[in-house]
This record gives structure tokens, sequence and C-alpha cells, in this order.
């Protein structure tokens, strides 16, 4: 276990074992987005309320999901890097950061696509939209902070500490923005009202959220490999492996 | 021998309480000869609040259905505005660092300073919102309540803004990102506060939301001053 963890700690490996881990990732990703993109788009049968327009389910909720998850998964990143001095820990959530905050863009975006058709506006003030916006007013401050800073180790070690603090807060703000909605006007609309899908609709639906995860999995380890490359330049195994390719 | 008497003179005297007593203090002494300092978030809350009729409307009935809500925004948006200079003087003069190189622990001292922060910013700004409260015909039988919501609100408003003070304490321009760090996290607070208040004018049960402002205060007042410590470690040693 602790060679393992000692293992972690080298780029150098890391780099190594993610070359052959990243192919797998990006083959499960094209295939499962493709296949649920052409069953969810062709063949899922219409919605009998909201006819076709449902069908933007199949990008507006893998893209929620992975909104949340990338925001955990970074802040389980900085306590690994608080508390071990894991760089790689710090790099994978430097490099998570924007594509947690163009998901969360994504899911509003297209919640607010889908809300012409059904609700007749763009923008309500929802409690699942609202929180969404706060989250990523939360990303948005983790990048800044993380860019605010002259030394790269400060800089890392300040967005860690944002990002643990705002996924305590996530639930709070979560639960808060719900009960405050509940108070201030009753739901109109709520996405939870479409209960218990048929299989047909579902199963695409799946299978694009295993893609969004197998994407995001396989976009982090390649671009935590550039951001190794990027940190490390100085060192000899990188200028080896650079002088060997030319 | 020699050696533990030696020690024994750079021991600190009296331990905690004195350090916390010091520190509490010497704050409170800073920033009662800064008084500008003090009256700024106040003339900013009333100059806010006189600004929300002109803009909105002068007709006493809407201003009462949002004066809750204004009042809040308002002072949440004075405290935000008093939290850059929070940490900005001691950082400038190296007394920070003293308080980094003190054995007393730094969690508990910075408490002290956010204690000091919300007697000076946070308590004022309660008691003086009714006031405001009057001028946007704010019903009857509120006053109260407002006071309390945002005695509880601002003292965990203070701590949470503390930690955004801390990350941007060693930033040339921390101010747009303070804001930036901080305003996502008053969301629950501002919520509850604004529920309180609410309750009250409808005439329902509001321990609930002053039960969740506490609680609120007690998650803050256990979990942020480790965040605020470590981010002044960061800050200072960047």
């Amino acid at each position: 276990m602790w060679a393992f963890i000692n293992k972690l700690r080298s780029p150098r490996w890391f780099y190594a074992i993610s070359a052959r881990l990243q192919p797998y990732f990006w083959v499960a990703a094209t295939a499962l987005i493709l296949v649920g993109t052409v069953w969810g788009l062709a063949f899922a049968p219409a919605d009998y309320q909201q006819g076709n327009s449902f069908r933007i389910i199949y990008v507006h909720v893998p893209a929620a999901f992975l909104a949340q998850s990338i925001f955990v998964s970074m802040a389980v990143a900085a306590v690994v890097f608080m508390v071990w001095k894991i760089k790689i820990a710090d790099m994978a959530a430097a490099v998570m950061a924007p594509l947690g905050a163009a998901m969360t863009f994504i899911a509003l975006f297209s919640g607010a696509v889908w809300g012409v058709p059904t609700w007749g506006t763009w923008w309500m003030w929802d409690a699942r939209l609202t929180s969404m916006l706060i989250l990523l007013f939360l990303y948005f401050g983790v990048i800044a902070l993380r860019g605010a800073f002259a030394s790269r180790d400060s800089g890392s070690r300040a967005a860690s500490v944002l990002a643990m603090v705002g996924v305590i807060n996530i639930p709070i703000i979560k639960y808060s923005v719900e009960w405050w909605h509940t108070l201030h006007q009753p739901a109109t609309f709520t996405v939870t009202g479409r209960v218990a899908m048929p299989l047909e609709m579902w199963a695409p639906l799946l299978l694009m959220v295993l893609g969004f995860y197998s994407f995001f999995i396989a976009l982090t380890l390649m671009r935590t490999r550039n951001e190794i490359l990027r940190r490390e330049s100085r060192k000899r195994w990188v200028r080896d492996l650079a002088g060997g390719e030319h | 021998m020699q050696h533990a008497e030696r020690l024994a003179v750079t021991e600190p005297r009296g331990g905690l309480g004195v350090a916390l007593a010091a520190t509490l203090r010497r704050d409170l002494m800073l920033l009662m000869r800064r008084r500008s300092e003090v009256m700024n978030p106040l003339v900013f809350f009333a100059l806010v609040i006189t600004l929300f009729p002109l803009g909105i409307s002068p007709d006493a009935e809407l201003l009462a259905i949002v004066a809750p809500g204004l009042l809040w925004v308002a002072a949440l948006l004075a405290t935000l505005l008093s939290l850059d200079s929070l940490f900005r003087a001691d950082f400038e003069d190296g007394c920070l660092e003293q308080m980094l190189l003190a054995p007393q622990p730094l969690a508990l001292m910075v408490m002290a300073k956010v204690a000091v922060h919300w007697l000076l910013t946070g308590l004022p700004l309660a008691l003086m919102a009714p006031l405001l409260g009057i001028t946007l015909s704010l019903p009857a039988g509120s006053y109260g309540i407002l006071s309390l919501s945002l005695a509880l609100g601002t003292a965990s408003l203070s701590l949470i803004g503390a930690i955004g003070a801390a990350l941007t304490v060693g930033l040339a321009r921390g101010g747009v990102l303070l804001s930036l760090l901080v305003l996502p996290l008053y969301v629950p607070v501002l919520i509850f506060g604004t529920g309180a208040v609410q309750a009250a004018l409808l005439g329902d049960a509001l321990a609930a939301h002053l039960a969740i402002l506490g609680a609120l205060l007690a998650g803050a007042l256990m979990l942020a001053p480790w965040a605020i410590a470590a981010s002044l470690r960061i800050s200072i040693n960047g």
C-alpha cells in the first residue's frame, strides 16, 4: 500500500502508467458517447409530454453529474496534496478546475435551452439552476485564486484550501437554496416531476453518463501529463524524453 | 539547571488566556483609533439603502415587501467591504508573522481578531439596521428579529469572510478576488437571515430560521479558524 502511494509521488511513474491507461478511457469515452448520442437522439422514443425537446437530457444530465463530481474530486485531490504533499494530486486538481467550470456552464446552458420549450423562459430562479450558478462561481473563484499568486506553490495551496472550504459548503448551499425555493415561490415546474422513464429512454442516458465520466478521466490524464511535462521541464527525465523523441 | 532557567525566561507568561486577551485589547484599541475604518461600513450600509428607494420606487408598500432582503444584502456587502482590512495592516507591518511564530495556536489567536471584526462591524450593522428599516417602512414587530438575525448572521459572515481575507491578504489587488471567493459562501446565511425576518413579518414560526443561523455559526466557529490559519500561513510564506 505504502509502496504504491510512494510510487504515486513520482511524476515520472505517473507519466508512464497514465500513457498506458489513457487509450482505454479515450476508446470507452468515444464509443459510449457515440452510441449514446445516436441511440438517444435517433432511436429513443419521444417524450409524450415534451416531445423531442426532452432529448436535451442526454447532454444536460451527464454534464450536471460531472459538474458536481469534478468539484468533489478536485477537493479530494486538494486534501491528498495538502496532507501527503503529492504534487500529482495538485496537478490533477489544477487541470480539473477548468473542465468542471466548462461542465457547469454546459449544464446551465443546456438547461436554459431546455427551459424555453418546457417552461417558456430561458431562466428561472429554480433551486437547481441557482445552486448550479453558485457552483460555477465557486469554480471561477478556485481558478482565479490559483492564478493570482506569483509563486505557483502558494497558488496551489491556496486553491486547495478554497476547494476544501467549497466542498464543505456545497451541500449546505444546495440544501439552503432548495429550502429558499420552497420558501419564496412554490415550484411551478420541476424536473423531478418526470418519473419512471422507460428503459429505451434511460439506457442511452446511462451510456452518456458513463461516456462523460470516461471522457473526464481520459482528459484529466492527458492534461495532467501535459502539466507534468510543463512543471518538470527542467528535470532530467523530461529532457531525455524530449531529446529522445526529436 | 541553568539551561532550564534560560528556557523559563523565554517561555510565554500566562499562556493562552493572556495572549487572547492581549490580542483582543490590541485590535480593539487599534480600530478605535482608526474610527473612520469602523464608520465606513456603516456609512456604506446607509448609503446603499438610500439608493434602493431611488432606484426602485418610493412606494412604501413595495419597499416594505423587499425591505428584509435589501437590508440583508446591503449589510452583507458592507461586511464584505470591511474584510479587506481585516489582516492587511498586520500583514504589512509584520505583526502577522509574529502571530505565526508565537507559541499559541494561530487558529485561536485568529478567533480574537475575527471577534473584534464582528464587534466593530457586524454588531453595529445589526444595531443600525432597524433605523434603516424604518426608512424602508419595514412593518413594526420585525425590528428585533432583524437585529437578532443580523447579529447572528454577521458573526458567520465575519468568520467565513476571514478565510477569503486570509487567502488574499498577500495579493496586491485582492479586493475583487475576495468578493468572488466569499460571496458564493455567503448564500446560506443570506437565505436564512432574510427567511427569519420574513417569517416574523408573516407571523410564521421563526425559531427554525434562527436555529439554522445558529447552527451555521456553530459550524463556522468550528471549521473556519483552521482554514483561516492555514490560509494565513500560505499567504505569509508565499
